[in-house]
């Protein structure tokens, strides 16, 4: 198939010839339709869940207009991030700089709506006139005596990745800061959680029932307060490698907070995620409340799970997602509904990721690293796909092709991490592998002629 | 209560824009450039700026949006991003292989003060523009204008880059739609078609964000105004631009490049500004009307007549866009509304004082704010509570909390389907308007009868 040449080193299929290197961690090709986004992306995804914070962005309104309430993040009290606040930086704001009107910004936010902190993203533009953006942080912070935090997230100054380190290295400016009384010597902070429909909520209260404390979630739900007194937990628990494992290393460094690395999709890796956290506290009652609640939360999916494996099983599906680590998961949990996964890529892997898929797929599988709708179309064609998962971008190019899609990004609608996720995940894909409309596109008509679908059959 | 942080008390903000009612000009100039055929937008900026207009059209039209980026890096910022845009420029004829690539900027480039021509110039001395392909570009910094500005500016792009006068003129009529939807772009096709007049849409986004599913992907649909077209327009008898500010700049551009004499209207939206359309065309084009638009016009008075009671000064809150509003305004006039907030979020003098004319006799104490946000609006509405809010999908957070019926209408609309399939434009447009309407205010009166008062006939 077509591809640029200079993408030939992006794309990998398992088995065939010749040492496997993903050079991977740059940058797009120029004229690419690179599914990719920025660093103001990457910092906006991860601060914006907390809930109780203002998030001004800096600079012309897109930024802002674009980010504003598109990842349903969920929260139990406050919605001040599902509001849109921008400095709408006008021509001469761009000639004079724009250090005022920043200010003046953030001193209405503030004033209106006495959050308990503020973060302060600058965007591309803000790179080039240079403002001051610490300074004035720093000042307003003085003056309504509340965290304002600047979040270096020029979006040309890296990729997605770079905007998560940004993030964390504002949040971690909010750690050590309040008192840590009442924290069990069995807590943790979960990392890389951003509560897109209600999925903190379920693995809080796993957590809960095992007799751990969660102390802060970052970012799902989040409050400043509890972030404060973050670094009293006993362990981070790290989900989403890709953006918080940052921060689980400043921890590690500042305050000699353990982290674990776990993920919350599919049975599997839920399970171990909850098992590792009991081993850590070695501590026997903890981890006989564990074994109790794994075993509960399987046996109430476990029959109908089955059943949907029956139907799901020797039926082909492709990843392409934002973080290495999901795809992992994802390759996983398609395996135990009987999928069989024939591609697999993301947009920020790095070289050990990929070389960790490679020993998780069967052979033939392409392993591809920031791929365009070109190649993409071509490989779903090809692997004769019939399912994707991917993001809003990629969602109407598997209906135009006649695949089945799972949104596993900002637009999924009900939760998919935990044990309940799982059953909600294998559901979701079974109505769509088996959706009636695909028997009305031509093109696939001839695969699934044998399933008795000509007329009068 | 999404917005219980809206206080009704307002305060005038200097610095701060809450809950926008406009995004920036590159996304315009994007959703332009997928209006010709063959065509791949190239956003000369970083990655993200890409990525998120892709992401909201294709939110809205629920469709594949291609458009490539130059991939600015922290080198680009300080040397220039000439190297990223030739080697996109070669690259992008090489794999994808379009017949233009259509180049806007961003406030990145815009400030680091790239020259697109010369870099075009260029790209041309190196052989990366293989013969009878294009790249054509518009300016459209951020920080300037707005989404609209950034349409209109493409769509001037194509008439500086490919409008010809070859002094053979064509019995043919320019239309300049704005920025409305594919199925208002077919709807103007069909339209012309009926009053016997061949016409040169541009863009026209048509078959290209609405297509048939098929079962194949295919990067460059079908649909969009082709090379020659855009080519022939120089040599039409007369352009018709709808909406001053998305179609005016090509339209006055047309004329003065190519003398073709233009006519700037309002978006045939609603009654009177329809009948000004059909009968600009007709003039332009020395036909005349024929019985089956006249029948239609027929069948949208008679809706018009047959539920007036219902429309009976109806109070109205509006966002949106410049053009689209000022059309609006006027229908609703016309229905015996009274449109008393209107907002939009693109900056500009002249909206506010059309608004005010436009409803002078009706609603003379109108509050109304070019370069407003839905903040505002929602504080507006707070104070004086109406009896409909028409607007974008965020408007719906506005329409919960104060619980007051919502017809979904402009740019993004990222809930529903059919802005996309059913026209909003014309006479079969308005009564999808008025249809749609309706529902809501009648929805809302059954919902809050009583098992006494509940109505069958209405």
């Amino acid at each position: 198939m077509a591809v640029l040449e200079q993408r030939q080193k992006q794309i990998f299929t398992t088995g065939s010839a010749g040492p496997f290197e993903m050079e991977c961690s740059k940058p797009s090709l120029a004229g690419s339709v690179s599914q990719r986004a920025c660093v103001f992306c990457g910092s906006r995804v991860v601060l914006y869940p907390i809930a109780d914070a203002v998030h001004l962005v800096h600079g012309p309104i897109g930024c802002a207009a674009y980010t504003w309430d598109i990842r349903g993040a969920l929260s139990s009290g406050p919605e001040l991030h599902r509001l849109s606040f921008s400095t709408d930086l006008q021509e001469l704001d761009v000639i004079s700089g724009a250090e005022k009107k920043l200010y003046a910004a953030l001193v209405e936010l503030i004033d209106r709506y006495q959050p308990k902190a503020a973060f302060v993203y600058s965007t591309c533009i803000i790179g080039i006139i240079g403002d001051d953006v610490e300074a004035v942080c720093k000042k307003v912070s003085l003056e309504k005596g509340i965290p304002v935090l600047p979040v270096d997230s020029e979006g040309f100054k890296g990729t997605k990745k770079d905007g998560y380190r940004a993030a964390c290295g504002a949040l971690f400016k909010l750690t050590g800061q309040k008192a840590l009384e009442n924290i069990s010597k069995y807590s943790i902070n979960i990392m890389g959680e951003f509560n897109v429909a209600g999925e903190s909520w379920i693995i809080r209260s796993y957590y809960e029932k095992m007799g751990v404390q969660v102390v802060s979630c970052l970012t799902g739900d989040a409050r400043i307060e509890e972030i404060q007194r973050s670094h009293g937990a006993a362990l981070n628990v790290v989900q989403c490698s890709g953006s918080m494992v940052y921060l689980a290393k400043m921890f590690e460094e500042h305050y000699g907070t353990p982290y674990l690395r776990v993920a919350y999709f599919g049975i599997e890796d839920v399970s171990e995620a909850l098992y590792s956290v009991a081993r850590f506290f070695k501590e026997p009652e903890l981890m006989k409340r564990t074994q109790k609640l794994v075993r509960e939360e399987i046996e109430a999916i476990y029959p109908k799970l089955q059943e949907y494996k029956k139907k799901l099983t020797g039926k082909k599906a492709a990843v392409y997602v934002g973080g290495a680590f999901k795809a992992f998961a994802l390759v996983r949990a398609l395996r135990l509904i009987g999928m069989k996964v024939v591609m697999v890529g993301s947009q920020t892997g790095n070289k050990d990721d990929y070389k960790q898929l490679q020993s998780m797929c069967d052979e033939g599988t392409v392993i591809v690293d920031d791929t365009n709708p070109l190649e993409l179309s071509e490989f779903l064609k090809d692997k004769e796909v019939d399912l994707l998962i991917g993001g809003v971008k990629e969602r109407p190019l598997a209906y135009k092709m006649g695949i089945g899609f799972c949104d596993h990004n900002h637009e999924r609608k009900i939760p998919l991490a935990g044990f309940s996720g799982m059953l909600n995940f294998a559901e979701e894909i079974y109505s769509s592998v088996h959706s009636p409309v695909w028997k009305l596109v031509s093109r696939r008509r001839s695969l699934t002629e044998n399933e008795g679908i000509e007329a009068g059959a | 209560m999404l917005l219980r942080h809206t206080p009704k008390e307002i305060k005038e903000r200097e610095a701060l824009t809450v809950n926008p009612a406009k995004t920036c000009q590159p996304i315009g100039a994007m959703y332009a450039a997928l209006g010709i055929h063959n065509c791949l937008p190239q956003s000369h900026g970083s990655q993200g700026c890409c990525a998120y207009h892709r992401s909201t059209l294709t939110r809205h039209y629920k469709e594949p949006v291609m458009a490539a980026t130059s991939s600015f890096t922290e080198g680009s910022s300080v040397f220039g991003g000439q190297a990223n845009l030739l080697e996109a420029i070669g690259n992008i004829f090489t794999i994808y292989k379009p017949d233009v690539i259509a180049v806007h900027t961003t406030c990145l480039s815009e400030t680091i003060g790239d020259d697109i021509p010369q870099i075009v110039a260029k790209a041309k001395e190196e052989g990366k523009i293989p013969d009878g392909k294009y790249v054509i570009h518009c300016n459209t910094p951020s920080y300037v204008g707005s989404h609209v500005t950034g349409f209109a500016n493409m769509t001037r792009g194509m008439v500086n880059y490919f409008s010809e006068k070859t002094g053979v003129g064509k019995n043919q009529i320019n239309v300049i739609p704005g920025w409305v939807e594919p199925a208002d772009m077919r709807e103007i096709k069909r339209l012309a078609k009926e009053l016997g007049i061949k016409i040169v849409l541009f863009p026209d986004t048509s078959d290209v964000l609405d297509t048939p599913q098929t079962g194949k992907y295919r990067m460059f649909p079908k649909g969009g105004v082709t090379i020659p077209e855009l080519k022939s327009t120089g040599d039409s008898k007369a352009t018709v631009a709808l909406g001053a500010l998305a179609s005016g700049p090509a339209a006055e551009a047309l004329d003065s490049k190519c003398k073709v004499k233009c006519h700037i209207l309002d978006l045939p939206i609603g009654l009177q500004a329809t009948d000004n359309f059909i009968n600009t065309l007709r003039i332009a084009a020395g036909v005349n009307v024929p019985d089956s638009i006249t029948e239609e016009r027929g069948r949208m008075v008679d809706i018009i007549t047959d539920m007036q009671q219902y429309f009976y000064h109806k109070k109205v809150a509006l966002v949106g866009d410049p053009d689209q509003l000022i059309s609006l305004t006027q229908f609703l006039t016309e229905l015996d509304m009274k449109p008393i907030s209107i907002v939009t979020g693109t900056s500009g003098k002249a909206f506010e004082a059309r608004i005010r004319k436009i409803l002078k006799d009706t609603v003379p104490d109108v509050n109304v704010r070019a370069g407003g946000d839905m903040f505002l609006l929602h504080q507006w509405i707070k104070n004086e509570p109406v009896d409909l809010i028409i607007g974008n999908t965020y408007c719906k957070y506005i329409a919960k909390d104060e619980d007051i019926p919502f017809v979904r209408f402009g740019f993004p609309i990222e809930d529903r389907i059919g802005h996309s399939i059913f026209p909003t434009v014309g006479y079969q447009g308005g009564m999808r308007l008025l249809e749609k309407i309706l529902d809501v205010f009648m929805d809302r009166q059954d919902r809050d009868a009583t098992d006494t008062t509940i109505e069958l006939q209405m």
